[in-house]
């Protein structure tokens, strides 16, 4: 073989390797819009599906929050609707291969957008929330829709806000063979339901806690959430699905969100109080039971943004 | 034909661009397509020199881009007359401008981006050279075209040009922060015209001015400024202002 092949050969697989990626991308890139939702069994009947302790991305999709659903004689009950049209197909996919049961009711625990912009897929069906998530949902669920699609790209395509349709208010509900209890509480958002099933012993916090991934403040009241993480306390349970972050059987998810808010808080006052400017108190040192929480620094910065200016009000004087 | 008219417009307009402006897009630390255009509109033709002695500091991501806080701290640069707060590709460039007449030559604010941009302060000093810092925030849109969030209170117009204010000291030095409530409308947002606070000045008993502000329309709703003073704060100070519809601001800054 001459010289001059062999230059040639190795021109030509280079050429063809460069058009087989070119080839091959677009084929990775559409295959990948799979969020791999494995549905973990928690407790009778009771499946839950874990995301990541991250944030909004293109790589995850808004695959960040943590979804359930619950088999009872009369149907599937699912508990948030994920962060896509492509989520919910997902989801209901999923759950069709474990049951054959029909979807029969969705809950919403708060408005924030990777926990119901899943809800037009289940068009079909009873869609519930609390009133104050209701009309989170009408006002910001276009905001939403347009930040998340900024946040996470083709994940999102195709999805619209879609408000819950059912008020409910606290109560318990008999949905097959499972008694939920529905517990209304504040804090994280205006409107944060927490369901209990009576039967399992299943608690579904909703984003009242955060476990091993830093809280989220844009709707919190500090104050509000530690009351409602205190009525928390007061329940029995046998397993805890946390808004974010792995599953507990104890106290301990619901004890680290407390401290962190009681830190934010006390930090965020004390920095008002000795006159620092938000740009200052961004730099402020995270205790170090938090600065190696997920996205600890990057909350942190947004939480000051959300709270600061109602602390550094409280520091100022009017005088006529 | 083609090649000789090329060269000669390549060559006028090498002449009529001044070799520092090169120098000067070449070197931006925040490489920004805007700077030589805020670089001529704003500085002109003074000498201009990036400078660490400038301090800006900000968040990285503008979580609020409505309330974007921000500080300019200049320090080891002495003369400072004036500085110019500019965010390169907000469709309002021009922030603010301060003169620190016995105030310490920083200044603390919150301001609206509406897109990722440099946020530069350029400080001159008496000898007419241009020392300039800054950082890159990145911010999701629309603080600058979103109406402010007062104008759906019922009552903003009883509490315009209010004050609150509180003074803070230490051994060395002391920060006076100031509340104004006032909408700071860009003219932006569809139906409702640029009304902000267009001029600040913090003044002793005596009347001596002690730092002016222009102030303009990016800068946010209810304006949050803290001014910081070496020892302890010129005794009756009192913040005078005006709008660009012609309202006073007049309050005595209270302990
Ligand atoms: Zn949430």
């Amino acid at each position: 073989m001459s010289a001059a092949l062999l230059r040639n050969l190795a021109g030509s697989a280079f050429l063809a390797l460069f058009l087989g990626v070119g080839f091959y991308v677009p084929q990775v890139r559409a295959g990948s819009l799979d969020y791999q939702l494995a549905p973990r069994l928690v407790a009778e009947d009771t499946w839950v599906l874990i995301g990541k302790r991250e944030d909004f991305s293109r790589s995850n999709g808004g695959n960040i929050v943590n979804t359930a659903f619950v088999v009872t004689t009369d149907g599937v009950v699912v508990i948030d609707s994920g962060p896509s049209r492509l989520y919910a197909e997902q989801m209901r996919s999923a759950i069709a291969r474990i049951t054959p049961k029909p979807v029969i009711r969705v809950f919403n625990t708060h408005h924030h957008p990777d926990h119901f912009l899943g809800n037009q897929v289940f068009a079909d069906v009873s869609t519930t929330a609390l009133a104050e998530t209701i009309a989170g949902q009408r006002r910001e669920g276009g905001a939403f829709a347009d930040n998340v699609y900024r946040l996470s790209g083709d994940w999102i395509k195709g999805t619209e806000p879609v408000a819950a349709r059912d008020p409910v208010g606290p109560g318990t509900l008999l949905i097959g063979d499972h008694r939920f209890e529905l517990i209304a509480l504040s804090g994280h958002t205006e409107g944060d339901l927490v369901i209990r099933d009576l039967g399992t012993g299943v608690l579904f916090a909703g984003d009242l806690v955060f476990h091993n991934r830093a809280p989220t403040t844009p709707h919190a009241s500090i104050s509000q959430w530690l009351a409602a993480l205190d009525r928390l306390d007061a329940i029995t349970y046998r397993t805890m699905v946390p808004g974010h972050g792995e599953p507990v059987s104890d106290g301990r998810a619901v004890e680290q969100t407390r401290r962190y808010l009681r830190w934010i808080e006390s930090a965020l006052l004390q920095a008002a109080e000795r006159g620092e400017e938000m740009s200052e108190v961004l730099g402020l040192e995270l205790p170090k039971e938090f600065a190696e929480i997920p996205l600890a620094r990057e909350e942190f910065a947004r939480s000051v943004a959300h709270l600061y200016r109602g602390y550094e009000a409280t520091t100022l004087r009017h005088r006529r | 034909m083609f090649l000789p008219c090329l060269f000669t417009a390549l060559v006028v307009f090498v002449v009529v661009s001044p070799a520092s402006t090169f120098a000067a897009m070449a070197d931006d630390p925040l490489q920004s397509p805007q700077w030589t255009d805020i670089r001529d509109r704003y500085l002109g033709a003074d000498k201009v020199v990036f400078d660490p002695r400038v301090a800006v500091s900000g968040p990285k991501i503008a979580e609020d881009s409505m309330n974007v806080p921000v500080s300019v701290k200049i320090s080891g640069l002495v003369d400072v007359r004036r500085v110019l707060v500019v965010a390169d590709l907000n469709p309002i460039v021009k922030v603010l401008e301060f003169s620190s007449k016995g105030a310490l030559p920083s200044l603390h604010f919150r301001m609206k981006l509406q897109q990722g941009s440099p946020v530069r302060a350029m400080a001159q000093t008496g000898d007419g050279v241009w020392h300039v810092g800054g950082i890159w925030i990145d911010a999701s849109g629309g603080g600058c075209t979103a109406p402010s969030v007062g104008r759906s209170a019922a009552g903003w117009t009883e509490t315009l040009g209010q004050v609150q204010s509180r003074v803070w000291q230490n051994e060395t030095q002391s920060r006076v922060k100031l509340n104004i409530m006032h909408p700071m409308d860009t003219g932006l947002a569809p139906g409702i015209p640029a009304f902000y606070i267009e001029r600040l000045s913090l003044q002793d008993a005596a009347g001596r001015e002690w730092m002016t502000l222009d102030t303009f329309e990016p800068v946010s709703e209810n304006p949050v400024f803290s001014f910081d003073f070496s020892g302890p704060p010129p005794a009756g100070l009192t913040l005078v202002g005006r709008d660009n519809n012609g309202n006073r601001i007049n309050a005595r800054v209270v302990k």
